[in-house]
């Protein structure tokens, strides 16, 4: 028999984006991955709701979505490579994006990563 | 025989493409990660190679999760960079050399690694930011070499395990040694080092597991290949998995390399940068 490697050790902080969650996942990614196109970012801000529901997103990842909360996306099924396009849209980008994720100001997630260089 | 000349890696991560728009070069953020290119330049500019075989990861732009494949090489004359959604300009096509992309996938497959053949592929961030770095951006936007996509799944688990991609690359190393002209190619892995952009541990870096791995990915890969993927998710972060990448172009490099040199810097954007130049020995 051959044995899949799994993951039974949990990472803490960290949601591994494996089968499970990208079924769950599946209408929201496929709603950010659309953000690719100009004409797609546009029609989402002229009217949000429309566009969420043209994409099947659920209750869970429509409310995530107009809370702008990155961990609310992730724990509705979001993968970061696609949440990263819906963060483009408003300009965010990957400090905000963490520091947003981990309750932390931007200049002191940039701290944080500054002080890795010292260890 | 085709010959390859050695190994390049680098980071590919976004800011660094928002960076040389801006002409960020001589600010205190970004200089010494820039400097430390030049040593590689000179190298490139006295070697000349003719192919530059990319090996990265795409990251939403080609690939969705509707169609995932683990390991898919490009087969096309040409390679289009495209808008990803965040507002990086679009850079002109890469040249690609069909012929050569299909000698590897032949090879490839014929070594028992079914990998995914693309006529047609967007390249982003994961392959066009090292490109830039190694010439486009000096060179007036022109791109010297042809350029073979490698792409390796990093989004989806499950990944390729570390020890398959060191075997990929061996295969790779093989399948482009055997080609029949005399073409000099340089290889490139892309990505890295830690990092992690999601959850709560956003933010993670280890530089200790870093350096151990820029010591061992020149005189043992098999060292970082003996962890799993898991392993690497907890010592290197989420998408420090990008390691992958470098352990498929060091395979090719064959038994024996030579460290020409090498640089680490924190932080890049959320990231550890790991800028390596190995040399092939024959």
């Amino acid at each position: 028999m051959i044995v899949h490697e799994r993951f039974n050790e949990t990472i803490p902080g960290t949601t591994m984006f494996d089968g499970k969650m990208a079924m769950k996942g599946y209408a929201l990614n496929r709603m950010c991955y659309s953000f690719n196109e100009k004409k797609n970012r546009d029609e989402f801000l002229e009217d949000e709701d429309a566009y969420c529901k043209k994409y099947g997103l659920n209750a869970q990842q429509r409310k995530a979505i107009k809370d702008r909360n990155v961990l609310d996306l992730i724990a509705a099924g979001g993968n970061v490579y696609y949440l990263a396009k819906f963060g483009g849209i408003f300009g965010l980008n990957m400090q905000d994006v963490g520091a947003q994720q981990t309750h932390m100001t931007v200049e002191e997630f940039e701290e944080m990563l500054q002080k890795a260089a010292g260890e | 025989m085709a010959h390859i000349l050695g190994g390049i890696t680098s980071s590919h991560i976004p800011a660094i493409g928002g960076a040389i728009a801006k002409k960020k070069f001589e600010e205190p953020y970004w200089k010494s990660f820039f400097d430390a290119y030049h040593k590689v330049h000179s190298w490139l500019d006295a070697v000349k190679p003719d192919i530059a075989v990319v090996v990265y990861n795409d990251h939403g732009l080609n690939f969705f999760l509707d169609k995932l494949p683990t390991f898919s090489i490009g087969a096309a004359a040409e390679y289009q960079n495209a808008d990803e959604g965040w507002g990086l300009s679009t850079l002109p096509p890469f040249p690609g050399d069909p012929e050569l992309s299909w000698h590897v996938i032949e090879s490839l497959v014929a070594e028992e690694f079914d990998i995914t053949t693309c006529q047609q592929m967007t390249v982003d961030h994961g392959f066009v930011i090292p490109l830039q770095l190694l010439w486009t951006n000096r060179l007036k936007g022109k791109c010297p070499v042809k350029t073979l996509p490698v792409c390796v799944n990093t989004v989806q688990h499950p990944l390729p395990s570390p020890a398959r991609c060191l075997k990929l690359g061996r295969a790779l190393g093989r399948a482009l040694a055997s080609y029949p002209t005399d073409q000099k190619i340089v290889m490139i892995g892309t990505g890295g080092l830690s990092h992690q952009l999601d959850g709560e541990r956003a933010g993670f870096i280890n530089k200790g597991f870093d350096l151990w791995c820029m010591e061992k990915i020149v005189s043992d890969p098999d060292a970082i290949a003996q962890y799993t993927i898991p392993d690497l998710v907890r010592l290197s972060g989420a998408q420090g998995v990008e390691l992958v990448n470098w352990l498929i172009m060091r395979g090719a490099l064959g038994e024996k390399v030579e460290k020409r040199h090498e640089n680490y810097h924190i932080p890049i954007s959320n990231t550890a940068s790991g800028l390596m130049l190995l040399e092939a020995v024959a």
